[in-house]
């Protein structure tokens, strides 16, 4: 994985002696919260609900054991013991002290981590298929890219007071992992048509108030010409985005409100302009970036055991069959850890379970770790014969769920309990969800199921790309949940489409059990998962398993 | 008077001081007839597409570009749009623009900074200098510079 080099490693340590100062300033008055506040946000520290919160960069949801330890030493020396895992790949700590801020920055600083551009208004932290090195459908590792565009987007002069925030997400695979098509900008590697390789560049997608797929600015993209043409778009987007209106300042709203032609013609023109200037960073591309993303030794050698072992332990069998992906090497799999079990916040994870999963990291996994952004950890390499020894490990301390991919495997906001903008709390919702659908006992039945919550309309749970979609409003005082079916977040992106009206929140789970248990009834085979029916049969007979008084007045 | 910020010094306005002017965009060719070409600026809001000036890059002398707030980043994308149009001359950053975004004003092409009298009184000298060390060592430089 990447390392920092000496510049990496000056700028961060520059940006910290800076933080500090400003820290001292507001402590001793020198400085309002007004005028902290840009200044704070420039180094990832919120003002919550209750307390700051500090977001810390993952960059493309990749770190290592010694990071990890370094996590949970913070999240024990100066929170409650836990981080926070995001749909952004990164971890949040949601109790920190402004006093201790700089010295948490420096810990990080002291393992090349960072908080710089996990907020404002910037170009935030660039997001990549969690899978990446590892799966066994990858064109070619999204990393080194993504990583090319960290050091671009890190303080660039003319980007970091853009209308509004910005994130990117690019894929190595044609299976969408990283919901590019809901990012300002997504990008997908492919192949020319000689076969050379490139990017596919899309442009406009987001969730929030007004959710947009995000539509192809450019089919093919030769490598060298990525950065020039990122710094075209920043800059047609820079000049022209909306200002009067914080939710429409986004680029899918300028994308939208201008139409695709005409801002890629302007995108066009000023890339050309900047292809001029723009000396291509290709050979560092290619030599020193890419070499910190060698694929590890694997270990070929194939055992029995693992067969056995699955014949034996039922328990790790259904363990395997939803958390372990296809790795590219036959011998290995990929582990995905759920940070989701029963009754749990989606996300939460202890400084003890960070601790044993960088020991298992480093010991059974090639030293590599993964942040999804589905809120999971994710183990990329390990070998078939040590996953039994692994899944006891992780069982030991409450990491083993069986249930990725499930109807319990769901993306949550932080919602009331501690967002400032929330309307509804998130994070009991997807509590009740999985403690019910345990009790029934269904979850293995019912097959791949994404529920996606959001706490309010900004959508940070995703819920418009959810296959169940809740989103949790406030109505008079009184939380209330609408419901959405049919999204879908991968490269068959599709927006949920409203059910009907909303549901008290005592009404929700078990109208979400009508729903599901309907699916059950209505599908053809176990193969048909829950979006494939939706697909196939529409909305009405979700709608009226929602919805059963209706049926009855219509009757 | 305002503050004019050079180099991380705060002097008084060069420009001005030697009988130079700032006119808006539509008035610049009556401007030019009445006084020389090398005393006459052109005033742009941060709205302005820097293509609207693409005749006078050989012929202006100077370039002032409003922030209207310091959350308006337009100002720096202008900048190095008209650099990227070969604009030689001065430009200058005028309005809402604090000392932590001094570095980003450089490095975008600016090459001084106006501020009100008020806002210099709480951002003194001393935090323009040492934002201004800033300046060097920075990602993109570094990327470009590793590709040559």
């Amino acid at each position: 994985m990447y390392a920092y080099n000496e510049f990496d490693e000056a700028f961060v340590r520059e940006r910290v002696r800076q933080f500090r100062g400003q820290v001292e300033k507001r402590i001793d008055g020198s400085l309002t919260e007004d005028e902290f506040k840009p200044l704070r946000l420039m180094n990832g520290l919120y003002l919550q609900l209750h307390a700051y919160m500090l977001r810390v960069a993952i960059p493309y949801g990749t770190l290592d054991s010694r990071k990890m330890r370094q996590l949970a030493m913070i999240a024990e020396k100066w929170d409650k013991g836990y981080g926070h895992l995001t749909t952004r790949q990164n971890i949040q700590f949601n109790w920190p002290k402004l006093k201790d801020v700089p010295e948490m920055l420096e810990a990080l600083a002291d393992v090349g981590m960072h908080a710089i551009q996990t907020s404002g208004n910037c170009v935030r932290n660039v997001t990549a298929d969690h899978f990446a090195g590892a799966a066994a459908d990858e064109i070619e590792d999204p990393r080194p890219t993504a990583e090319l565009i960290r050091q671009w987007s890190t303080d660039h002069p003319e980007f970091q007071f853009l209308p509004r925030k910005f994130k990117i997400a690019i894929t190595g695979a044609p299976n969408d992992r990283a919901v590019t098509k809901a990012h300002d900008i997504g990008i997908r590697m492919v192949r020319g048509g000689a076969g050379e390789p490139g990017y596919e560049i899309i442009v406009g997608g987001g969730l929030g108030r007004s959710p947009f797929i995000g539509k192809v600015l450019r089919e093919f993209l030769p490598k060298a010409h990525l950065l020039p043409y990122l710094e075209a778009i920043l800059q047609v987007y820079n000049l022209s985005g909306r200002r009067d209106n914080k939710y429409k300042a986004r680029i899918k709203i300028l994308v939208h409100e201008t139409g695709l032609e005409e801002i890629r013609d302007a995108v066009e023109a000023t890339f050309e302009r900047v292809l001029e200037e723009f000396e291509f960073p290709s050979d560092l591309l290619t030599a020193e970036i890419a070499g910190h993303f060698e694929p590890p030794e694997f270990d070929n050698t194939q055992t029995l055991a693992f067969g056995e072992a699955l014949e034996a332990d039922p328990v790790l069998r259904a363990f395997v069959e939803t958390n372990v992906a296809e790795h590219k090497n036959p011998a290995y799999g990929i582990v995905t850890i759920s940070t989701k079990p029963v009754g749990g916040t989606p996300g939460d994870v202890t400084a003890g379970q960070m601790r044993v999963i960088a020991d298992l990291a480093e010991r059974y996994g090639h030293d590599e770790i993964r942040i999804s952004h589905e809120q999971n950890a994710v183990l990329p390499h390990v070998r078939k014969a040590d996953i039994p020894t692994v899944h006891a490990a992780l069982k030991a301390v409450g990491l083993a769920t069986a249930n990725v991919g499930l109807v319990s495997d769901i993306i949550a906001c932080p919602g009331m309990d501690y967002c400032a903008l929330a309307t509804a709390r998130s994070i009991p919702v997807a509590q009740e969800i999985s403690e019910r659908f345990h009790a029934l006992k269904l979850e293995h039945e019912i097959g791949e199921l994404k529920i996606k919550i959001s706490g309010c309309i900004n959508a940070c749970g995703h819920h418009h790309v959810g296959h169940i979609g809740i989103l949790g409003l406030d109505k008079a005082g009184v939380e209330n949940y609408q419901v959405t079916l049919g999204g879908d977040a991968t490269e068959t992106m599709a927006l949920g489409e409203r059910a009907g009206p909303g549901f008290a929140a005592d009404e929700l789970i078990p109208a979400l059990e009508r729903l599901i248990l309907a699916y059950l009834q209505l599908r053809h085979s176990r193969e048909e998962t829950f979006l494939a029916a939706y697909r196939r049969l529409g909305a009405e007979p979700f709608q009226a398993a929602l919805y059963p008084e209706k049926e009855r007045h219509a009757a | 008077m305002p503050v004019i910020i050079k180099e991380g010094r705060f002097i008084e306005d060069p420009f001005t001081d030697a009988g130079g002017a700032f006119v808006a965009l539509d008035q610049y060719s009556a401007a030019v007839h009445d006084r020389e070409a090398a005393l006459t600026g052109i005033d742009v809001p941060a709205d302005t597409d820097p293509q609207a000036l693409a005749g006078l890059m050989n012929s202006v002398a100077a370039i002032r570009i409003a922030f209207p707030s310091f959350a308006d980043g337009r100002g720096f994308s202008i900048a190095r749009k008209l650099r990227r149009m070969g604009f030689n001359g001065l430009i200058r950053a005028k309005g809402h623009v604090l000392a932590d975004q001094y570095p980003l004003a450089i490095r975008s092409g600016f090459d001084e900074v106006e501020i009100p009298n008020d806002q210099a009184g709480r951002m003194p000298q001393s935090q323009w200098r040492e934002a201004l060390a800033r300046t060097q060592n920075n990602y993109l430089d570094r990327l470009k510079h590793r590709a040559a």
